[in-house]
């Protein structure tokens, strides 16, 4: 009979009553909650897929180990330029970048082309890169079975080859890929290695899909001129990418006479950056729907309100015969801030489970990991049982403070 | 009439009610004088309009006398705030009205167990004492039904139920029987007899039918806000 056990009481109750009430009205407490089940579905849907994107662009960073700086010819889009094609490096330009910059910690030059691979019966389109030992050093990329190349064979160019998994996933399939020949196009090449499973790249792009084969060779046999696509500089972590960025790019100025003044006709990407800028886009769209989500629940909050006075009205000759029997005005409030306040968590809850249901199907169809926070999901219910609060105060206090004895003559 | 050394349950001395202000303020009680005998069963009586349901309120404790005192067994309770008011209804009053006021599609049982929610008593006491207060009404087998599905004296014998579950010291009823026949009318009356003089619940009763009124042992007359006179019948 202590004054808290008969609070605690009259919560329970309240919040059986609460519930019966709901369900004598379940399109009206639906349609007024709805603004909580969107907000609570945004935020929640959003950060979900937001940690699931960080956590694949960190596994990504994490995965190459040192940084990987990517140089390209051409301007990035968005940065005008146009005009002519820039020209591709020369293989003196890797050179150059090799033996001049400090902090590297491989650069490697690729050629690139695309081939179609085909092994007995089976065949499958995908990228042949042209390239040496330096390019896999560069990537931290390892050989899991048979070798890399030998130096011999990339000063001479020999048709041999190393396969991406997913290359030897679908024409192998359990099979050992290593010793048979592989057609690529209109050459042929001897598989003497299986790379490791690298993942997803950046952008969604599949890393694994791809064969490497000696640079000398891929230009000799299959591209027909000593242009090179790209080059891959691995970046010592103890450096300053930026700063190895800036004398690659100076260098890559002179070498290509390129006027002060004049716009870079090349670019250098960096992985990290790449991963940075992955997050900061994240981060925006998660500020963006947060602030529609917000939007939504203040929405939600003033629907609570609203039906919440009409509830009041209705009920006024309720409150009057509880208020007669002895309740006290604190009783009453308490009593209608609760249903507000459940009414609140029930449009919190199905937002929940719905931002569930999405968040794992949107995952897979990003295919990013899906990645489950019960504390996002634990402060998203409390915000919109704390919404209840907010809103429901001023109805409750209403209820509380009417005249028994009007209230009781109220038809 | 009061015997040398009795003290009344209930003593209203000098008590004025004004409403509104200025212009607009009516003054419904114009000195109202009241001893109230511990089991009583008080009657009170008095055309449409002299004061008897804002007499009936202020010893309900439902409102506040604008001047005059209040004692409450031997309580001066006419300054006491809204809150406190509230306590002293749920502990020593119980309330049935005209219009029967249960809550709509709630139980019989639910209705009754309604004052013991608010004294903090737990779920099986309530039912419990509700049970026995449903009993009390001779309405324990409609426990279950809601007021849509019981009768109108059924609905009052409820609310009487709900009025008696806390035991209270008196029970305040405003016209119980005006929305009821004469033969449920007579039902109540003896439910109201019956309680007054087996549980020892001291009753007041405002009703207009003298047929009523004969049921009690004080009749008190009302007229333009004051008491005219009071019938008390030999014990
Ligand atoms: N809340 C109020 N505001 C203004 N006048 C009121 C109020 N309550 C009662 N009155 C007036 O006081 C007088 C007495 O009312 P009441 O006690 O209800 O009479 P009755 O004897 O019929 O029960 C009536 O004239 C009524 O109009
Ligand atoms: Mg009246």
């Amino acid at each position: 009979m202590t004054g808290t056990s008969a609070s605690t009481r009259l919560i329970a109750t309240s919040a059986l009553l609460a519930v019966r009430a709901i369900r004598r009205h379940v399109l009206r407490s639906f349609l007024t909650v709805l603004g909580i089940v969107i907000g609570v579905f945004a935020v929640v849907t959003m950060v979900t897929l937001g940690k699931g994107a960080s956590r694949s662009v960190h596994d990504e960073v994490s995965g190459l180990g040192a940084n990987v700086l990517t140089v390209l010819p051409g301007t990035a889009p968005g940065r005008g330029g146009g005009g002519e094609a820039p020209p591709p490096f020369k293989l003196e330009d890797v050179d150059a970048i090799r033996d001049q910059i400090g902090g590297v910690t491989a650069v490697a030059a690729q050629a690139q082309v695309s081939a179609t691979a085909v092994f007995n019966a089976a065949n499958w389109q995908t990228t042949v890169n042209g390239a040496d030992n330096a390019y896999l050093d560069a990537q931290n990329w390892a050989v899991t079975a048979g070798r890399r190349f030998t130096g011999d064979e990339e000063k001479a160019g020999k048709s041999i080859c190393l396969v991406g998994s997913t290359v030897a996933k679908n024409l192998y399939a359990n099979q050992s890929p290593l010793g048979t020949t592989l057609r690529l196009g209109s050459i042929s090449c001897t598989v003497v290695g299986a790379l490791a499973t690298r993942g997803q790249g950046g952008f969604g792009q599949d890393n694994d899909d791809a064969v490497i084969m000696p640079i000398k060779a891929v230009q000799r046999r299959l591209t027909g001129n000593r242009e090179i696509r790209a080059i891959i500089v691995g970046a010592d972590p103890a450096y300053d990418s930026k700063d190895i960025q800036q004398s690659i790019a100076a260098l890559l100025r002179e070498r290509r006479n390129i006027r002060s003044g004049k716009l870079d006709d090349f670019t250098i990407f960096d992985s990290k950056q790449i991963a940075d800028t992955l997050a900061s886009i994240t981060g925006t769209l998660t500020a963006i729907v947060s602030a529609v989500a917000a939007i939504s629940l203040l929405v939600g909050g003033i629907g609570i309100m609203n039906i919440m006075l009409v509830s009041v009205t209705e009920r006024t000759r309720e409150i009057g015969i509880r208020l007669a029997i002895g309740a006290l005005g604190h009783e009453v409030m308490l009593q209608f801030l609760v249903e507000a306040v459940v009414l609140s968590c029930v449009g919190g809850l199905i937002g929940l489970v719905l931002a569930l249901g999405a968040s794992i199907g949107l995952s897979r169809l990003l295919d990013l990991p899906f990645v489950f926070d019960p504390l996002t999901n634990l402060t998203a219910f409390a915000f919109s049982g704390l919404i209840g609060v907010i809103f429901g105060y001023f109805p409750a206090r209403r209820a509380a403070s009417l005249n028994p004895i009007e209230a009781l003559r109220h038809e | 009439m009061i015997g040398p050394g009795q003290v009344p349950l209930i003593s209203l001395v000098g008590v004025t009610k004004r409403f509104g202000t200025g212009e607009a303020a009516f003054q419904a009680l114009k000195g109202v004088n009241l001893d109230i005998l511990r089991g009583d069963f008080m009657a009170v009586m008095g055309p449409s309009g002299s004061g008897k349901s804002t007499t009936m309120n202020i010893l309900g404790c439902l409102d506040v006398p604008s001047s005059g005192s209040f004692v409450f067994q031997g309580h001066h309770i006419e300054n006491l705030g809204r809150d406190q008011r509230a306590l002293l209804r749920r502990r020593h009053l119980g309330f049935v009205f005209q219009g029967f006021n249960l809550l709509a599609r709630t139980s019989a049982l639910e209705n009754v167990e309604l004052p013991l929610l608010y004294r903090g008593e737990d779920k099986r006491a309530r039912h419990t004492m509700a049970m026995a207060a449903l009993d009390k009404v001779g309405l324990a087998p409609w426990a279950r039904h809601t007021p849509a599905e019981l009768s109108g004296g059924q609905q009052q014998r409820v609310a009487i139920a709900r009025a008696i579950v806390t035991e209270p010291a008196v029970l305040l009823a405003d016209e119980p029987t005006g929305n009821l026949d004469s033969e449920r009318s007579i039902e109540i009356m003896e439910l109201l007899t019956d309680l007054n003089r087996n549980s020892g619940i001291t009753v007041l009763m405002v009703t207009h039918e003298p047929e009523m009124a004969s049921y009690a042992r004080t009749i008190v007359h009302f007229r333009d806000g004051m008491v005219d006179r009071i019938e008390r019948k030999a014990a």
